[in-house]
């Protein structure tokens, strides 16, 4: 279907499928309920898992397939939210401008950056690509640009938003007065109510969802293609390519500038759905992220970015508004002192330090488990596999890599 | 004239920071042929172990002073640092006043302890795996260092004072002949130039004039060689990863009186200090200590008001700038050996 074997096709079904019913699948938990603090089913928090998905995914075709470690990818996605403000401050509220520009404007941050960038590879690419973006950090977060020209860009340690005196000239009487398609506000859900649950589908998640559906689709054409064979063959052994007379420059920088565009987009839907912005997305740490759930999820690998994003995301929002009661609560069984004893150990790990959590899951992935989420998934289906009938070698499907 | 000095030496401290953190990694690099990104946060152990040496000595109890009374006549209870007690008033308070120098003892072993920890528990298994994969792991391991250390002294820098015998400013340029007052530089940052010189000039001897030196100089350039020769390199290699990690800790020791220490201040200095490896060249010694000093000045000169003006927040943006031209014109750095890190 659509260009896909069946495989593929599968796999896209049933991604369509949850983020349609993300709303319903990721709140289990009653509203009342003890664990209604694990459900990720709120639009905020699902907004993220898309819009990280789509970053992530496009990552996954410089890194996944090319191999080359991009230390600065956080920069377009600066870059994309930056362009969509701008494009709220001067026409209207209407996302379709501002998502365009921001995609079209990343994209040519990327044919720049990568143009300079991938004349080295290795270790040089990833301190190049980290040198750039800090210096577009350090460019927006003191808003240089707008110093010179002695007018306001990125607005600096403030952050760009939208201001009542702004021109939207393409304002017309009775437009919503916040990010909207057409009229249909992104704010905008409704709530539906069953039994204890209260289920939530917002306007703005769905159209961040429906977009990554399409970069989704995009990238299991661009991975069965002819131009991911040759990315990947990048990957595996670039000198040869060079020998046998294939010049891999412009494929790197079509993949380099692909993944800036995704970037882009992804900030251009982060804009869309709170128009407020600030330099800080562009710092070093946000690439690092980046390329923290590529890893996590599974590189190289379909469905690893979405896997990675929601894991990382669900981890931020969930794990650090855990606190010492709450964990008091899970070993309430207990008698006192070992629950004491629990609260103590598990207290390092939760609340404000969970990027203790992050760090250790992230060595651990590294370490032990280089594919990943996915990797983990094959392996656990593999052991289910090997009951059932031992003849069979394990795990009918390989890594995508 | 005495602006360009007093912008030179400014550049000095930065640079001989930038110079001893990318000399650590260079050894690291040349000998493990590992990319380690948990370096920063080795400087941030050291940094660390400064604050904690500190916080003992001034660790204090209640004792009842006879000699003095308060105004109802009883005898006054005054906070007394345990080391004053045992040492005596005036060894006591040295101790407290030069904690930040003497914490460069207790910084040697602990550094060296936690290199050769890092080196055979974790960084021994990457060897074979790509860098890409070293980055990432060692990048995970800089998180979790920074969060124990942000579990343990908060998120707020910690101010550590320097030794009051090298506490207030010096005016440099009367000793040049210049007017009073011109260049004014403070004691300590010289202190730590020179005390950077002296590591410097201790790890380049201790290669250049030993034997151990001079088969860890032939393991860099042949390491199978080296090893079909009998000699158990890799038992060398990692004494070289616990070298690099103590000059990485004694440069955060001593730099806490310059910027007080937090939980961050690893990553911040690694980034740059990796700039300063690639611009340098990867795998030449005295590429990244040039380098760590050229950049530290440029980045001091940048920030002047007359430069400022013209190009305002150049400044922030220096480093960055020369990495990429340097990169593009020169693309294995200033010094870079043949053959490093080339695929």
């Amino acid at each position: 279907m659509l260009g896909m074997n069946a495989k593929d096709t599968m796999l896209f079904v049933v991604v369509t499928l949850m983020v349609l019913l993300a709303p319903i699948l990721l709140n289990p938990f009653p509203t009342d309920s003890a664990f209604s603090q694990f459900n990720a089913g709120y639009p905020a928090l699902m907004q993220r898992f898309v819009i990280f998905g789509i970053l992530v995914i496009g990552f996954n075709i410089l890194f996944g397939l090319t191999g080359y470690l991009s230390f600065g990818h956080a920069a377009f996605l600066g870059v994309g939210s930056f362009a969509a403000v701008w494009m709220f401050k001067l026409l209207s509220y209407n996302i379709v401008p501002a998502i365009a520009l921001s995609i079209i404007v990343a994209g040519l941050f990327s044919v720049v950056i990568g143009y300079v960038a991938l004349r080295r590879s290795g270790i040089y690419f990833s301190i190049l690509t980290l040198a750039f973006a800090q210096m577009m950090y350090a460019i927006a977060y003191s808003d240089l640009v707008g110093k010179m020209f002695n007018t306001i860009v990125t607005n600096g340690e403030t952050g760009l938003q939208v201001y009542l005196d702004d021109p939207q000239i393409l304002y017309s009487e009775g437009d919503p007065k916040l990010p909207h398609l057409f009229g249909w506000e992104m704010n905008d859900s409704f709530t539906w109510d069953v039994g204890g649950w209260s289920f939530v589908f917002q306007n703005g998640y769905y159209l961040a969802g429906i977009c990554m559906l399409i970069a989704f689709y995009i990238s299991i054409r661009i991975f069965r293609s002819p131009f991911g064979l040759m990315l990947r063959s990048i990957k595996s052994n670039q000198q040869r390519l060079n020998y046998v007379g294939v010049s891999t420059r412009p494929y790197m920088l079509t993949a380099f500038v692909i993944s800036g565009m995704y970037a882009g987009l992804a900030g251009g839907l982060m804009s869309a759905m709170d128009p407020l912005t600030g330099a800080e997305r562009m710092f070093w740490t946000a690439s690092g992220e980046i390329v923290i759930m590529a890893i996590l999820g599974g590189v190289g690998t379909l469905v690893g970015p979405i896997l990675g994003a929601g894991a990382i995301k669900y981890m931020e929002n969930i794990v650090s508004t855990i606190n010492d009661n709450v964990v008091r609560g899970w070993f309430e069984f207990m008698p006192d002192g070992l629950a004491d004893f629990m609260v103590t150990i598990i207290h390092p790990f939760i609340g404000k330090g969970w990027h203790l959590t992050l760090g250790l899951v992230f060595m651990g992935v590294v370490i032990f488990l280089p594919g990943g989420l996915v990797e983990l998934g094959q392996r656990i289906g593999g052991l289910f596999r090997r009951k059932k009938s031992s003849d069979t070698p394990s795990g009918a499907t390989k890594p995508a890599e | 004239m005495d602006d360009i000095i007093l912008q030179t030496l400014n550049g000095l401290d930065k640079g001989s920071a930038y110079a001893l953190i990318a000399l650590g990694l260079t050894l690291i690099f040349g000998t493990l042929g590992v990319v380690n990104f948990a370096h920063g946060a080795l400087f941030m152990i050291g940094a660390f172990c400064s604050v904690t040496l500190q916080r003992i000595f001034s660790t204090s109890f209640e004792m009842v002073d006879e000699t003095q009374t308060d105004f109802l006549g009883n005898p006054l209870k005054v906070e007394t640092p345990y080391v004053e007690a045992w040492f005596g008033p005036e060894i006591g308070a040295a101790m407290i006043d030069w904690s930040v120098p003497l914490a460069i003892f207790l910084a040697i072993p602990v550094m060296i302890i936690v290199g050769f920890a890092m080196e055979r528990g974790l960084i021994k298994h990457f060897y074979k795996r790509p860098h890409a994969d070293q980055i990432l792991v060692t990048f995970g391991l800089a998180i979790v260092i920074g969060e124990i250390i942000k579990a343990n002294f908060g998120a707020n820098p910690i101010p550590t004072p320097a030794p009051s015998a090298f506490a207030g400013a010096m005016d440099f340029g009367v000793m040049l002949g210049f007017e009073p007052n011109a260049i004014i530089y403070p004691i300590w940052r010289f202190v730590y130039f020179l005390f950077s010189l002296a590591i410097i000039a201790a790890v380049f001897a201790f290669l250049q004039f030993t034997t151990f030196g001079m088969v860890v100089r032939a393991g860099m350039a042949d390491r199978e060689t080296v090893g079909l020769l009998g000699i158990d390199i890799d038992k060398r290699f990692t004494f070289m990863f616990g070298l690099a990690a103590a000059v990485a800790g004694l440069a955060g020791v001593m730099y806490t009186p310059i910027l007080s220490p937090n939980y961050n201040i690893g990553m911040d200095f690694l980034v740059l200090s990796f700039v300063v490896v690639v611009v340098g060249g990867m795998g030449s010694l005295p590429g990244a200590v040039l380098a760590g000093f050229v950049l530290g000045i440029l980045q001091s000169f940048a920030s002047m008001n007359e430069v400022k003006s013209l190009l305002p927040g150049i400044d922030q943006i220096i480093i960055y700038l020369v990495a990429i031209i340097i990169l593009l014109t020169r693309p294995r750095g200033l010094m870079g050996r043949k053959g490093v890190m080339e695929e």
